[in-house]
């Protein structure tokens, strides 16, 4: 019997099994930012410990930085002192820090991959949730808190319970204007935003396949709203080829030497899954949300569910969110007025995202009434759009071209939604006040939906607005 | 380790109704912005318990008879979403102790049990039967017992579920892991040096 990848790698990066039963794990690679990570370095300080193993440590700054203007000190007292503490702690503890100008600043899950940091077979640790993204590369990527951030610093390992694997397979094709993000949605819709929780999502099948490297990082990006610690796809070509020539992987016979090890880590062929889940792709439409949670989510053909087709909890959970939202019950989503588009985050802020955007949004205008703005994942992503003049044809079509940063995801900066303004988001929560405003209203959807409800100033089907079925 | 073994977890419930409730919820990002957990607090809930002034809205945290509640109840999935630390540390700044639930996200329930608060599960009947007890006297003593796995409430006794790693941790005073993981260094160094990590 083979092994899948979760396991290989566990295995790996086994320390030793604690008297919990807890087993301690080695993190290979520690990522950190502004919101989660200073108070560790406090911690560390009160107790009298260093940083163990600081070339293992990256940092840099995404959560708090404005997308306007970065330039220092920020004009909110409290960013600026909590990025201070960041680069104050990088520097004292010998950690690397991709500061804002450096060219390597970005979203700490946009930065990883784009420098070669992320790599097949590692175990990845980050003050985040969404650090499941570096999973598209064959990693256990796990989100952790501030106290395990400690952890990570002081020992380079943290404390885990180990998880169950589901494959999670999703054969054939998807039909044109179908996407990574609605395979996401789709996902989660149907097993639920708890429905991963203890286990480990091991994305396969032929539409996993197909995809590149960045619609892989979509799809584990959101294997935590489904509940799952972690999701990965196993590493194949595409990840090679992606991996090859970037700023930290070695080149030449190192290269060859560290791909083998990399081979190696992909599931066997006759591994064994605690769960397996198929799903075909043609069931796959353009999905959006309704509601307060990822898992509250339609094809845009649906009509929003009705309390009454649920009972007790659930039903209350219905009506609550169709209250939030001031949607109706049994009414088409499509159409649904918005006035905000929001392109951007650690789901949908990487190049492959614009350059789709941008194909089909040139000679369109956003709708006077709504407010749209871009929002690079990282320096480098804003960097490459420029070379190829995306940034012209969002700016010509009505967005503003922002600086890298989090931005309207979860608006620690001064992005935020005001009232209970409507946001057409390509980001990752719709949770109630996720965008800034507690009365703020999120719909989640792909980047070229978020461009379809930015030119008519409504939830539409981008596969009708630009014509994608012709 | 200096940490003392509790087991033993008392004090008035407070049950906060809903299903998924969310870390966002819990604080809310703005809140996040602090270099040091200490003021967080007063914002456990901040959204739900006051409006754009600054007025309550009535949230059951804020009714008299739940004032010093020290046990928090709530429906399934508690606390999805992100891994902000920070929604564990409100919890607890706040003044609430333990928390049972239907069932919790992943990371939250770490997070709550590195900090020393439990989280525990029942079955669903039980556990409604616990909060209408509450509600016929919302001053009624829960007593959450980790070595028994056993909830008292007005003469009831309940049975509850506890992840079992998160147990042994409690009765060994072990909840924060950190000096149990510096102890192998060696191990470690080793572990680094054969994956090349070194």
């Amino acid at each position: 019997m083979g092994k899948n990848l979760y396991q290989k790698v566990w295995d790996d990066h086994v320390v030793r099994q604690l008297d919990s039963g807890q087993y301690q794990l080695f993190i290979a690679l520690h990522l950190i930012h502004e919101v989660t990570s200073p108070q560790a370095f406090g911690m560390l300080k009160d107790k009298g410990l260093k940083v163990a193993y600081p070339g293992r440590t990256f940092a840099t700054v995404d959560h708090i930085i404005p997308t306007d203007d970065q330039s220092r000190p920020l004009a909110d007292d409290m960013a600026e002192r909590m990025i201070q503490v960041l680069v104050d702690a990088t520097r004292e503890n010998g950690i690397e820090f991709f500061a804002p100008e450096s060219g390597s600043q970005g979203i700490v899950h946009v930065v990883g991959p784009e420098l070669g940091l992320t790599q097949p077979g590692m175990t990845i640790g980050c003050g985040d949730s969404h650090t499941s993204t570096h999973g598209a590369f064959g990693c256990i990527a796990l989100g952790i808190g501030t106290s395990q951030v400690r952890d990570v610093l002081a020992s380079q390992t943290i404390a885990m319970d180990p998880l169950k694997v589901r494959r999670i397979l999703i054969e054939g094709e998807l039909s044109t204007g179908v996407t990574a993000k609605d395979v996401i949605l789709h996902i989660i819709r149907t097993l639920g935003v708890n429905g991963g929780v203890g286990f480990a999502y091991e994305y396969a099948g032929s539409v996993i396949e197909n995809m590149s490297m960045e619609e892989r990082m979509t799809v584990c990006n959101m294997s935590i709203e489904g509940g799952a610690r972690c999701g990965y796809v196993n590493p194949d070509e595409t990840t090679y080829r992606f991996l090859r020539g970037r700023e930290r992987v070695p080149e030449g016979d190192a290269f060859d030497t560290i791909l083998e090890k990399w081979r190696a880590y992909a599931s066997d062929a006759a591994a064994s899954y605690d769960d397996e889940v198929i799903f075909d792709a043609v069931d796959i439409k353009p999905t959006v949300t309704w509601g307060v949670t990822p898992g509250q989510a339609i094809s845009i053909d649906e009509v929003i569910p009705d309390p009454d087709s649920a009972d007790g909890l659930e039903k209350q959970l219905i009506s609550d969110a169709l209250d939030h939202m001031q949607l109706q019950a049994n009414q088409p989503i499509k159409g649904t007025k918005i006035d905000v588009a929001f392109l951007g985050s650690c789901t949908n802020g990487r190049l492959s995202d614009f350059k789709q955007v941008a194909s089909i949004l040139k000679g369109r205008k956003v709708s006077p009434s709504v407010r749209a703005i871009a929002v690079p994942g990282s320096e480098k992503v804003d960097k490459a759009a420029r070379e190829l003049n995306l940034h012209l044809i969002f700016e010509e079509a009505g967005f503003e071209w922002r600086k890298p940063g989090c931005s309207m995801c979860l608006a620690m900066n001064p992005d935020k939604l005001k009232g209970d303004e409507v946001c057409a988001s390509s980001s990752n929560r719709n949770f109630i006040g996720r965008q800034g405003s507690p009365t703020g209203r999120t719909i989640l959807m792909s980047p070229i939906m978020v461009a379809a409800a930015a030119v008519e100033g409504k939830v539409a089907d981008a596969r009708e607005v630009f014509g994608l079925l012709r | 380790m200096n940490a003392t073994k509790i087991t033993k977890f008392n004090g008035k419930g407070v049950y906060v109704k809903g299903n998924d409730i969310d870390t966002d919820r819990i604080i809310p990002a703005r809140f996040l912005k602090c270099v040091t957990f200490d003021e967080l607090g007063p914002s456990l809930f901040y959204d739900e318990r006051f409006d754009e002034d600054g007025d309550s809205k009535g949230h059951v945290l804020d009714k008299e008879q739940h004032q010093g509640a020290e046990i928090l109840i709530s429906d399934t999935n508690f606390g999805c979403g992100s891994s902000r630390e920070h929604a564990p540390q409100a919890i607890q700044k706040f003044g609430l102790k333990a928390v049972i639930a239907d069932s919790f996200a992943e990371i939250f329930h770490g997070n709550c049990t590195t900090l020393g608060i439990p989280c525990v599960t029942m079955d669903k009947s039980a556990r409604e039967k616990l909060v209408a007890l509450m509600e016929t006297d919302p001053y009624a003593e829960i007593i959450i017992d980790l070595e028994e796995l056993k909830v008292i409430c007005a003469n009831n006794i309940f049975d509850i579920n506890m992840k079992e790693s998160a147990r042994k941790a409690f009765l060994a005073a072990t909840c924060d892991p950190l000096d149990n993981l510096l102890s192998a260094t060696d191990e470690i160094a080793r572990i680094a040096a054969k994956l090349g990590y070194a």
